[in-house]
């Protein structure tokens, strides 16, 4: 019987809920461990960023408006649909990158995990972080979190699926939206968790996905003046001075996070806290006058 | 700022006089039925006697050294700059110059301290320290508020009231924090960050030292600060107040100077982390030198703050609220409410009154108790405010400004206003840091957010109205860190203050201003 041959996929971007090819049209290739071509991936350029800040943007307000039990419920509706799919990840992760059949199946089942643990923290990180003040005058004094805005996040390049989930699901969880570049040596994964994004009832450009070179795409991501916070997982040391000096042209949130790194992205205890979500929020605090 | 005349009906015949609208029009009836009848003018008949506060209790010294290692010494250079009152163009006193060898002196003095004895201290031992200095502060508060007064221009009545007490405030808050860090962060322990580096503005010169050592010292860290150029003199008597709370040297290290102190802090090495307040400008430079480093970085910055006036607002208050939110320390505020959006249906009776109640401000002696507008900090400040206002008449807005007498020497600036501002016009956009307000209308609550929030900065915003859900409304909508709800400029030491946007990051004040100064683990 003859062998069927299989139908590949094209991997585009994911912008405003769409997946359109890159606005410049390249691509490059992404290649198995033994130097087989799994894909064409899309090479994102500066306009695509452009664009990707634009959607994202559009998308904040709503989005913060929802209510944070929505908000819960949407997150949670994600790890629904990945738990559904991950045998699909699996294979994905390991035509990709050298982690092994187990590993794979790990680095899944802990990205559903972790999708439900800030799921849970939608409408219970507000109660964490906020306060009564004690003011000494006659007014009613009380600061909450707000959320930050539209935060322009670079992906860690390995763990390209729970370390990418790890970065969204707490700046969602507030009410921000993303521009999320991800992992450029294994950007298949983040593409097809954009799938699961599309079919999970987040709206759209809550979450949009650019792939390519972190080379090309960081800068015009972290200078772009309506982006409000830039959340960088790696260590290359040249990107991050990159990141922080360009972050300055409108006061940019710079966050950089070294570790987690590697194997410790499976670790609950380096790779998820409550404070992932409150860095990407501004406390805002309201007073009113107490009297008849 | 209350000169509520209250219920003072005067019949129109009693020889009031009629005043004219800032268009020079004499006002229409109908708003005279509103506007005059509670409303008494005496013109030039009723004077006020001067009411000065006395000055010579004050321990003003010819010469002040940098304060380093728990020892006043002089700038290595020998260089000293004067510090001048405002309000005389007098010299008060010879500053030390700190240059970047000095700047060294204090950072290693710093490390030292922290290493040696401030971080092994127990909570419970750091805690009385800065408690002592909240003391000291209150015990020494006259003298202060007078200083602070002559040093930088502004009223007594705010030195007194206001910089002063809250000053003393601070460190008697963050005091009581030194010893309860592990209950400050839920699931997570606090430690020291190392020497502080801080940089403060001129505007409020000894609160602003107060916000930056006291949760810095409560949480273990040890301190270099840098006062304004301009006002330099209550930090270093606050020097002399941690030198006689018997602190351990180099806990804290005050150097003065310029920008070349400021740019040696930023820049210096062993500097872990650096709280700035001051203007955009700068804070963006900060930002920039300090990438690359491991240095943690708090900027509280400029502001172009809307206050938001509804036509169901509390009429009167809201007046008042204006007035506090633009006039306070000759708006040399960086959360002044120096956007004000008026509901159309109520803009022209808002302005009318707005301008009658600025007939009773008092501009002119910084140490006269009567006194509501006090001096503009410097020649330079001044000339900035002149600047904005002629560009803010040559784009076309109409100026209103209060006639009244003003000292011959020093800085003044006579409160002023605008009307027909549009969004495009530099006064709409930039920052004045004077006592000059551009007043802009709306229809709907909708197109209020949308324009006020047409801003690069999100500092502050005032909101006034009787109704309640709309005051969450905009509370919640706004792009800003503070939210005045029928008040204005109000501030307290357990309340986080700081901005959105290009206002800066990080809060003072409460527990999310300890954040500020502690790594978590």
């Amino acid at each position: 019987m003859a062998t069927r041959i299989p139908v590949l996929k094209t991997y585009k971007l994911f912008i405003g809920g769409k997946f359109p090819r890159s606005e410049s049209a390249r691509y490059y290739q992404i290649k198995g461990p033994k130097g087989k071509l799994i894909a064409n991936a899309a090479r994102g350029s500066r306009k695509d960023i452009r664009d990707a800040v634009r959607s994202a943007r559009e998308a904040w307000k709503p989005w913060a408006d929802r209510s944070a039990y929505n908000r819960g419920q949407i997150l949670y509706r994600i790890a629904e649909i990945l738990e559904e799919r991950r045998s699909v990840f699996v294979d994905e992760i390991c035509a990709v990158t050298r982690s092994g059949r187990a590993a794979a199946t790990t680095e899944v089942a802990k990205s559903v995990d972790r999708l439900i643990w800030y799921a849970g923290w939608a409408d219970k990180y507000m109660q964490l972080f906020s306060t009564v003040n004690p003011v000494a005058s006659p007014y009613w004094n009380f600061s909450y979190p707000d959320s930050t805005g539209v935060v322009g996040i670079v992906a860690p390049e390995e763990k390209s699926l729970l370390g990418l989930i790890s970065k969204i699901a707490p700046a969602m969880a507030s009410g921000n939206t993303c521009v999320v570049i991800a992992s450029e040596s294994a950007p298949l994964s983040s593409i097809t968790f954009a799938e699961v994004l599309a079919a999970s009832d987040v709206p759209s450009g809550v979450v949009n996905i650019i792939t390519g070179f972190k080379a090309e795409l960081t800068e015009p991501l972290a200078r772009h003046m309506d982006v409000n916070a830039i959340d960088y997982s790696g260590r290359d040391e040249a990107t991050i001075k990159a990141l922080q000096e360009a972050g300055a042209l409108n006061v940019k949130r710079v966050i950089i996070r070294r570790d987690p790194h590697g194997e410790s992205w499976l670790d609950d205890s380096r790779a998820q806290s409550p404070y992932w979500i409150s860095e990407l929020t501004e406390t805002k605090t309201a007073w009113h006058p107490v009297g008849v | 700022m209350s000169h509520s005349l209250g219920t003072c009906v005067v019949p129109m015949n009693a020889g009031v006089t009629m005043k004219r609208n800032g268009n020079g029009k004499t006002a229409t009836a109908r708003h005279l039925e509103i506007v005059e009848p509670r409303q008494l003018y005496f013109g030039e008949k009723w004077q006020y006697a001067p009411s000065p506060e006395k000055k010579d209790h004050v321990k003003l010294k010819k010469h002040y050294d940098l304060f380093i290692d728990g020892k006043f010494v002089p700038g290595k250079s020998g260089k000293t700059f004067p510090t001048i009152n405002p309000a005389t163009e007098e010299t008060l006193a010879e500053i030390a110059y700190a240059e970047a060898a000095d700047v060294d002196r204090a950072v290693t003095a710093a490390r030292r301290a922290y290493d040696k004895v401030w971080r092994k201290m127990p909570g419970s031992e750091r805690a009385k320290y800065v408690f002592r200095i909240a003391r000291m502060i209150q015990e020494k508060a006259r003298e202060l508020a007078v200083l602070e007064s002559m040093d930088g221009g502004k009223p007594i009545r705010e030195s007194r009231d206001c910089d002063i007490p809250l000053a003393a405030a601070h460190f008697f808050y963050y005091a009581g924090w030194a010893d309860k860090l592990d209950y400050a962060f839920p699931g997570r322990k606090a430690r020291s960050i190392g020497v502080a580096g801080q940089v403060i503005p001129w505007n409020f010169p000894l609160l602003m030292a107060a916000w930056k050592i006291a949760p810095a010292l409560a949480s273990g860290n040890t301190v270099v600060l840098k006062p304004a150029e301009t006002t330099p003199l209550t930090a270093l008597h606050l020097a002399e107040i941690i030198q006689e709370a018997d602190l351990p040297p180099g806990v804290v290290n005050i150097v003065t100077g310029d920008g070349t102190a400021g740019a040696a802090i930023v820049n210096h090495p062993n500097v872990d982390k650096i709280a700035f307040t001051g203007s955009t400008e700068v804070g963006k430079m900060i930002q920039r030198a300090i990438a690359g480093t491991n240095k943690r970085l708090t900027l509280e910055l400029g502001g172009k703050s809307a206050n938001i006036i509804f036509e169901d607002a509390p009429m009167d208050q809201a007046i008042e609220g204006i007035i506090d939110g633009i006039y306070f320390n000759q708006g040399h505020v960086c959360c002044a409410g120096s956007r004000l959006f008026v509901q159309e249906s109520i803009a022209e009776i808002v302005e009318r009154k707005l301008w009658d109640r600025m007939q009773n401000l008092r501009v002119g002696d910084p140490l006269d108790k009567n006194t509501d507008v006090g001096a503009i900090n410097s020649k330079m400040q001044l000339n900035k405010i002149c600047e904005l206002v002629d560009a803010g008449v040559r784009e076309g807005a109409t100026k209103h400004q209060i006639e009244c007498a003003l000292p011959k020497k020093g800085y003044w600036f006579r409160p002023t206003f605008f009307t027909k501002v549009a969004q495009s016009h530099r006064i709409a956009q930039e920052e004045i840091f004077g006592p000059v307000l551009s007043v802009l209308t709306f229809r709907t609550p909708e197109e209020a957010l949308e324009r006020a929030n047409n801003s690069p900065y999100g500092l502050a915003a005032g909101v006034w109205t009787d109704k309640g859900s709309k005051i969450f409304k905009i509370a919640n909508r706004m792009r800003a860190g503070v939210i005045w709800a029928n008040t204005y400029n109000q501030f307290d030491p357990s309340s986080p203050f700081g901005g959105y946007k290009e206002s800066g990051f990080g809060r003072e004040g409460g527990v999310h201003g300890l954040a500020s100064y502690v790594e978590l683990y």
